[in-house]
Order: structure tokens, then sequence, then C-alpha cells
């Protein structure tokens, strides 16, 4: 479980997040929604610890992750997965060495223990024969696989997904989608995900939180959502024609 | 005051870069590979930049001597001198601060704009010295052999000068290639390159580390790192020469 308490961040003079307090369930999907400029790429950037905040508390676990210092963050680093918007793969490695990085820069694992990982891994994100190929040799939705691949290859305890679906079409995003709820079952995660696409919502949503201006304005799961009476909540779920036929 | 800031900022950066590696064999694959791309790879413009310079430097020397007794063989005297005191020292490094600065921080200002480096601190690497150190170990590594390469060849383009336009009889080139030789001349151009190697892996390092925004910024970056590395380069060139001739 990850527990976020009473955070508050601020960029200079703009106070990004106020006083967000949330609860991420092992074994589930929780989802972070809200507009863009919501702050929701902070929030999850401040719970992975990229960014530093300013008032609260992260806990990982048993852990006060907030508290930590640099090297004892390091440290929990390795049992966190990330996803970034873009992939973030690296442009000079191939799929094998984008995915084998981790392992070779932390595991005590052989060459040959290495590598059936990697297949492993791969194969679990359903990418074939594309081991030699660059990331720039692939299709976006095959990048984010092969990012989702990366994050999983250390067998983490967190994994975080930061707008997965952002840049791929429809059918593409819910094989995605799948692809996490699986991944969040099979590996008994806990799988924070940002995203603002409302299919994902529906998909996966176990535990939604949108944040508003900043602030924690609703909790609830896929089903609590299409029937919530907040206002700001139903104009951000329901701002295109698809979901308001939905709702009808 | 943001001189000061860049100073302080450029120093903790230094320290996050020169802490241990955390992999060793990795950080060895990762020093030859910078070996090849920083150093291998720009032989072949060193290879002409100093070939030129030393062909050009014999013959403006040996058109300019119109005075009948001053003797011939000063032209190659003052060839070599030229080259191995300034040319193949500090216009090579302009050169690869041209080349290897503007690479450096493409390279690294595009994997902050992605998110690469974030990515590499999300895994608990340490990304500055993951990324800088090989880089700055290849660069001071492999610019003085550059610097002994362009002392070599650009006493060859001098040869090739006279030899081809009879500027000056070769022997007397020759013979002043080999007169009143100081061997400290290639210390003092050893040490300069060293000091410029640093110089030229870490600033453009620093100035792609810390950009936000996109590809215009990188291009700033770029522009930047070869900017402020010259600047430097020419600069220490007037404090290393007044220590160590003086």
């Amino acid at each position: 479980m990850i527990e976020v308490r009473n955070i508050s961040k601020s960029f200079g003079d703009e106070q990004i997040l106020k006083d967000i307090s949330l609860i991420f369930e092992q074994g589930k999907t929780n989802l972070i929604i809200g507009q863009s400029g919501s702050g929701k790429t902070v929030l999850l950037k401040s719970v992975v610890g990229i960014h530093k905040i300013d008032k609260g508390e992260i806990i990982l676990g048993n852990e006060v992750y907030s508290a930590m210092n640099h090297k004892e963050k390091q440290k929990i680093r390795k049992e966190i997965g990330m996803v970034f918007q873009g992939g973030a793969l690296f442009d000079s490695y191939s799929v094998y060495e984008n995915v084998i990085f981790p392992l070779r820069m932390f595991s005590t694992m052989t060459k040959k223990e290495m590598t059936e990982r990697v297949d492993f891994c791969l194969d679990r994100v359903n990418l074939h024969h594309i081991n030699n190929s660059y990331p720039s040799e692939i299709s976006g939705g095959m990048q984010k696989r092969v990012a989702i691949a990366r994050a999983i290859v250390l067998n983490p305890k967190y994994l975080f997904f930061d707008e997965p679906n952002s840049g791929l079409d429809p059918k593409t995003a819910i094989v995605i989608d799948n692809l996490i709820k699986e991944l969040t079952i099979d590996f008994n995660t806990v799988t924070v995900i940002n995203t603002h696409d409302m299919n994902s919502v529906v998909e996966i949503g176990d535990n939604i939180a949108f944040i508003y201006h900043g602030e924690k304005w609703w909790t609830g799961n896929n089903n609590e959502i299409l029937t919530s009476d907040n206002k700001e909540l139903n104009d951000f779920v329901f701002a295109t024609k698809l979901m308001r036929s939905i709702k009808k | 005051m943001e001189f000061f800031y860049h100073i302080g900022k450029y120093l903790l950066f230094l320290k996050k870069v020169f802490k241990r590696p955390q992999k060793r064999k990795i950080f060895f694959q990762n020093v030859f590979f910078e070996i090849e791309k920083l150093g291998i790879n720009s032989i072949t413009i060193v290879f002409i930049v100093s070939v030129f310079m030393g062909a050009v430097i014999t013959l403006q020397t040996a058109y300019n001597i119109e005075v009948s007794f001053v003797p011939l063989y000063l032209v190659g005297l003052g060839t070599r001198d030229s080259m191995f005191l300034e040319f193949s020292s500090t216009i090579v490094a302009l050169i690869l601060a041209g080349k290897v600065g503007a690479n450096i921080a493409s390279e690294i200002g595009t994997m902050k704009i992605r998110e690469q480096i974030e990515a590499l601190d999300m895994m608990g690497v340490n990304s500055e010295s993951y990324l800088v150190l090989p880089k700055i170990i290849a660069a001071v590594f492999s610019y003085p052999l550059l610097t002994l390469f362009s002392m070599f060849v650009g006493i060859f383009g001098g040869y090739l000068a006279v030899y081809f336009t009879d500027a000056i009889p070769v022997d007397d080139f020759v013979y002043g290639l080999h007169y009143y030789f100081i061997p400290f001349y290639i210390s003092y151009s050893l040490i300069k390159m060293v000091i410029f190697a640093f110089i030229t892996a870490t600033i453009p390092a620093y100035q792609a580390y810390f950009i936000k925004g996109g590809a215009l910024e990188v291009g700033n970056a770029s522009t930047k790192a070869v900017v402020y590395s010259s600047i430097l380069i020419l600069f220490f060139n007037v404090i290393i020469t007044q220590i160590l001739l003086s």
C-alpha cells in the first residue's frame, strides 16, 4: 500500500498540490484523473520522489519514503517501476538492451538468467522478435509495451504509469489498459496510473482520485464515477458527446 | 549574482558526477564507447585541420621572411614551435569544443527533455555519474593523444608544403625542425589539453543537464555549450601559459 498524507507542493509562488491525502491499494489499479494542468503529473512525480514535497508524508509499505535520504531512496527505487508518458526508452539502445538495463545495473544474475528474464518480460507484454530493433523502429504502442517490460523486469512492488495511453489509438489503448490490469493482479503490485483517458477510467478504474486545481476533489471507483453528482467531476467526465450519450 | 549561482551549481553537479560508479563493468564499457565517440571519431577532423594548419604556417612564415640574413631553417623551427605550443592544443581544443561539445549537449539535452534522465534516476541510477563521468575520462585520456597526433600531422603538412612549393629548401625546413628543440613544450601542450578536455566534456554536460522545454532549448544549450567552452579554453590558455612558461 502507498499512503499519501497531506502533501503540498509549490513551484515558486504557484501552489500546485494543496494538502492531498490518498491511499493507493495493493493489487488494484489506482487512477489519478484530472484536466491538463490540474497537478496530477506533479502528484505522481512527487509520490515517486522525482519532485521533493514541501509538506506532508509519503509512505511506501511501512516506510516513510519522503523522509529518506538520497541513498535510502535509491535503494527503494529498485522496487519501483515507472512508465513515462513518452516511454523514455534509451534511443541508442535496442529493445533488448533497454529491458536488460536495470538487471545489468542492479542484479547479480548471470547473463543467461538475465536474457531469460528479458524474454519473459517481453513475452508478458506480447512482444516477440523485436529484441534487436531500436525504439525509433517500432510503433508508439510497442514502445509503451517495451517501457512496461523494462518497468517490470526487476519485479517491482510499485508500478507507476504517467499517461500510458497518450498518443495511442483507442484499440491499442485498450490493449495497454488490459495489460496494466493483468500485471497488477499477476504481480500483486500497487499500481498508480495518471490519466485523462475516460476509456481507462471505465475499463480499469478500481480506485479513482479526481484532482481539481491541485486539490483532491473526489474519490471513488469506475461505477461510482458515472453516477456521481459532483459538478466539477461531471464536467470533466462527461465533457465529450460520447460520454454524455453513455450517461443518457 | 547569476554567475556565482552557476559556479555553485556546476560544482555541485561535478560532485555528483565524481561519485563512485555503481557497476564497474558497465562504467568501463561506457568509457571505451566514449573514447571511440569522442576520440577516435575525431581523428579525421584533427588530421584535416592539422595538416592544413601546418602547411599554412610554413608558407606564411616562408613568404614573410624577406630579409636575407634571417636563416631559412627558422621556417621549420617556427612551424614546429607554433604547432607544439599553440595550434595542436588550443586550436584543436576549440575545434573539438565545437564538434564534441555540441554532440554532448545535444545528446544529454535530448535525454533530458525525453524524460530518459528521470527514468535513470527513477531506477536508482546516479544519472550524473552514469552519463557524464565516462565522457570526462574518455576526453581526458584521448584528447592528449589527439594533440600528439596533431603535432605530427601538422609538421608533416609543413613538410608537404615546402616539398611541393619550393618556398624554402626541404633540408632547411628539416634542419629547423631539429634546431633548439625544447621537450617541455610537449608536456606544456599536453597539460593544457588535459584541462581543455575537462572543460569540453563538463561544460556542455552541465548546460544540457538542467534544460527544461523542447528542441529549441536543446539547440540553445548546444550553442551555449560551444560558446562557453571556447571562452573558458581561451581564458585557461592564458592562465596555464603564465603558470607554466613564466
